[in-house]
C-alpha cells in the first residue's frame, strides 16, 4: 500500500460519541485541523442510550481524584452549555437544580449516609454539601414522593441535561470551527509510523497524533499503540413515559423529567455483554420502585424502552492516557460521558494539544494503575 | 368540513365535546365523532403548542389525543363512544397524577 503523501490532520479523534466530539471540539476550538472518525448508526451507543444526568454526590469512592474531577466538570458546565449556545444557537437545556438519591428502606438509608460518610473521609477529598433527609424534609422538596420513601441524600450539585441536543451541539460546535467529520468511518487497524499515525477502516487518513475515544471499540483499538483500555459493556434499561406537565423541580437519581416533559426511569446494572435487549423482569422492578417512589406515575403511559451499554472501565475510574510506546496516542474512555463532558471539552483538550498527559493533575487516571507494580 | 352520510335521526347517542352536547352513532369513534360534528383540531401540542387533530386514524400517530372521562391522552381514533362520554381538547402536556 502507498503512504499518504503528507500527513493530513494535526489530530485525528476514533470516535463520535460524547467524549470523542467533546476532546475533538474543544482541539478544534484551539485552532488544530481535527478528524472525527466515527462509527454507523447501528454502533453501540451510549451517548445516544444514556440517562442524561450530570451526576456529582456519589462519584468517587475509592478515587478522590474522581470526584474532584467530577466537581470540576460540574463547575464547567454552564461555561460549556453557554459555548455550545453561541457557537451553534442550540440550547442544551442544562439545569442544576441540585439531586435526590431516595431510598426505600431504613437499610437503604444506613448504607447510604455511609457511603457518602466515607467517600467524603477518603484522604485528598475536597468536601462538598450534601444532606442526608428523612421523609418529611424530602416531601418539602419533592411534594410527590410516595409513603414508601423513608429518605433522600441530596446535593445541590446535581443536574441533568437534554444529552442528544449535547451530542448534536457538539457536532455542529465542531464542524463550524473547521472540523471535518467522517461518519460510517469505523477504524480496523491503526499503522504507529515515526511522528503520524495512519489509520484504516471506513476511511485512510493520516495524523500527527491521535485520540482513542471509541468507547467499548477502545478496548481492541487501544492494544494497537501500546495502550490499555480495560473496558466493558454494563447493561442499563430506560423507560421512558408519555409527555406530563412539570413535576418534578429536581433530579432523581433514577427518575427525572425531560425539558420536554417525558419522565425517563432508569434503575438498573447489568454484566450482559454485548447485548441489548430489553427484559420485562427488569423493566418490572423498575417500573415498581419508580411508582413507590412516585404513586401517580402508575398512571402514566409508557411510550418506549431501550437498552443501552455504558463503556465500563475495569475499576470504574476514567482512564486518560498516552501512550509511552507511541507518544501521541492519546486514550480517553469513561462511562460518565455526559457528567464529564465540560472537563472533556474545556480541561482535557489543553492537555492533550501540549502532549502533557499524564500530568500531575491527571496522573490517577494513567492505565498504568492496572498495571502490576514494577520492581525499582 | 366532513359530512355524515348518515341521517340525523340515525344519531341516536349523546356525547359531550368540551361541554357542548353533541349527536353521535352507534360504533362511532371518538375521532369521527368530533370530525363529524366540526372539531378538526382535537389537541394542542405538549412541546409547542400547535393545534393537531385526528391524522391516521387507525392507533399509530398519537396526534388524535384527547382527555375521555376524566383521563387524558387517550386516543380518540381507538376509542368507541358511548352515551353521555365527557371529552375534552387536550391543551398541551396531561396535567400530573389526573
Amino acid at each position: 500500500m502507498a503512504s499518504a503523501p503528507h500527513t493530513e490532520f494535526d489530530f485525528a479523534v476514533i470516535g463520535g460519541g460524547l467524549v470523542g466530539a467533546a476532546i475533538a471540539w474543544g482541539l478544534a476550538r484551539r485552532g488544530r485541523s481535527v478528524a472525527m472518525l466515527d462509527e454507523g448508526d447501528i454502533a453501540f451507543r451510549a451517548s445516544r442510550g444514556n440517562f442524561a444526568l450530570i451526576w456529582v454526590q456519589s462519584k468517587g469512592g475509592g478515587m478522590s481524584r474522581y470526584a474532584l474531577w467530577t466537581r470540576e466538570s460540574s463547575d464547567a458546565w454552564p461555561q460549556l452549555a453557554a459555548a455550545l449556545r453561541i457557537e451553534t444557537g442550540l440550547d442544551v437545556c442544562l439545569q442544576q437544580p441540585g439531586g435526590f438519591h431516595l431510598l426505600l428502606s431504613q437499610s437503604e438509608l444506613e448504607n447510604r449516609a455511609n457511603a457518602l460518610k466515607r467517600l467524603h473521609n477518603q484522604p485528598g477529598m475536597v468536601p462538598f454539601e450534601y444532606h442526608m433527609l428523612d421523609h418529611a424534609q424530602t416531601e418539602k422538596m419533592l411534594p410527590e414522593i410516595g409513603p414508601d420513601v423513608v429518605g433522600a441524600s441530596f446535593c445541590p450539585l446535581d443536574g441533568h441535561v437534554n444529552a442528544l441536543c449535547l451530542l448534536r451541539a457538539l457536532h455542529l460546535g465542531f464542524q463550524r470551527n473547521g472540523g471535518r467529520y467522517f461518519p460510517d468511518c469505523g477504524v480496523e487497524r491503526i499503522e504507529p509510523r515515526s511522528g503520524e499515525f495512519g489509520l484504516h477502516g471506513g476511511v485512510d487518513i493520516s495524523a500527527h497524533k491521535i485520540v482513542l475515544a471509541a468507547g467499548l471499540g477502545n478496548a481492541p483499538l487501544a492494544p494497537m499503540v501500546g495502550l490499555n483500555a480495560p473496558v466493558r459493556p454494563q447493561r442499563g434499561q430506560i423507560i421512558v413515559t408519555e409527555k406530563v406537565a412539570p413535576f418534578m423541580n429536581y433530579v432523581v437519581h433514577t427518575i427525572r423529567q425531560t425539558d420536554e416533559g417525558s419522565v425517563m426511569i432508569s434503575d438498573s446494572v447489568e454484566e450482559a455483554g454485548f447485548d441489548v435487549s430489553v427484559g420485562s423482569g427488569v423493566l418490572a422492578v423498575m417500573a415498581e420502585r419508580a411508582v413507590r417512589m412516585f404513586p401517580h406515575l402508575a398512571k402514566l403511559n409508557v411510550v418506549r424502552c431501550w437498552a443501552a451499554l455504558r463503556v465500563m472501565p475495569q475499576d470504574g475510574y476514567p482512564i486518560y492516557d498516552q501512550s509511552k510506546v507511541w507518544p501521541g496516542a492519546f486514550i480517553a474512555t469513561c462511562h460518565s460521558g455526559v457528567t464529564l463532558a465540560a472537563a472533556h471539552a474545556l480541561l482535557l483538550p489543553p492537555c492533550i494539544d501540549s502532549g502533557d498527559l499524564p500530568n500531575e493533575s491527571l496522573a490517577a487516571f494513567s492505565a498504568r494503575r492496572f498495571d502490576v507494580p514494577a520492581t525499582h | 368540513m366532513f359530512q355524515r352520510l348518515t341521517r340525523e335521526r340515525e344519531l341516536p347517542l349523546t356525547i359531550f365535546i368540551d361541554g357542548t352536547a353533541t349527536p353521535a352513532r352507534h360504533g362511532d369513534t371518538v375521532a369521527a365523532a368530533m370530525l363529524g360534528s366540526g372539531h378538526v383540531a382535537c389537541r394542542t401540542t405538549a412541546v409547542s403548542g400547535t393545534p393537531r387533530g385526528p391524522y391516521c386514524l387507525m392507533g399509530v400517530c398519537f396526534d388524535c389525543l384527547v382527555k375521555i372521562d376524566g383521563d387524558a391522552n387517550r386516543q380518540a381514533c381507538m376509542t368507541t363512544v358511548r352515551d353521555g362520554m365527557r371529552i375534552e381538547t387536550q391543551r398541551g402536556k396531561r396535567e400530573y397524577g389526573t
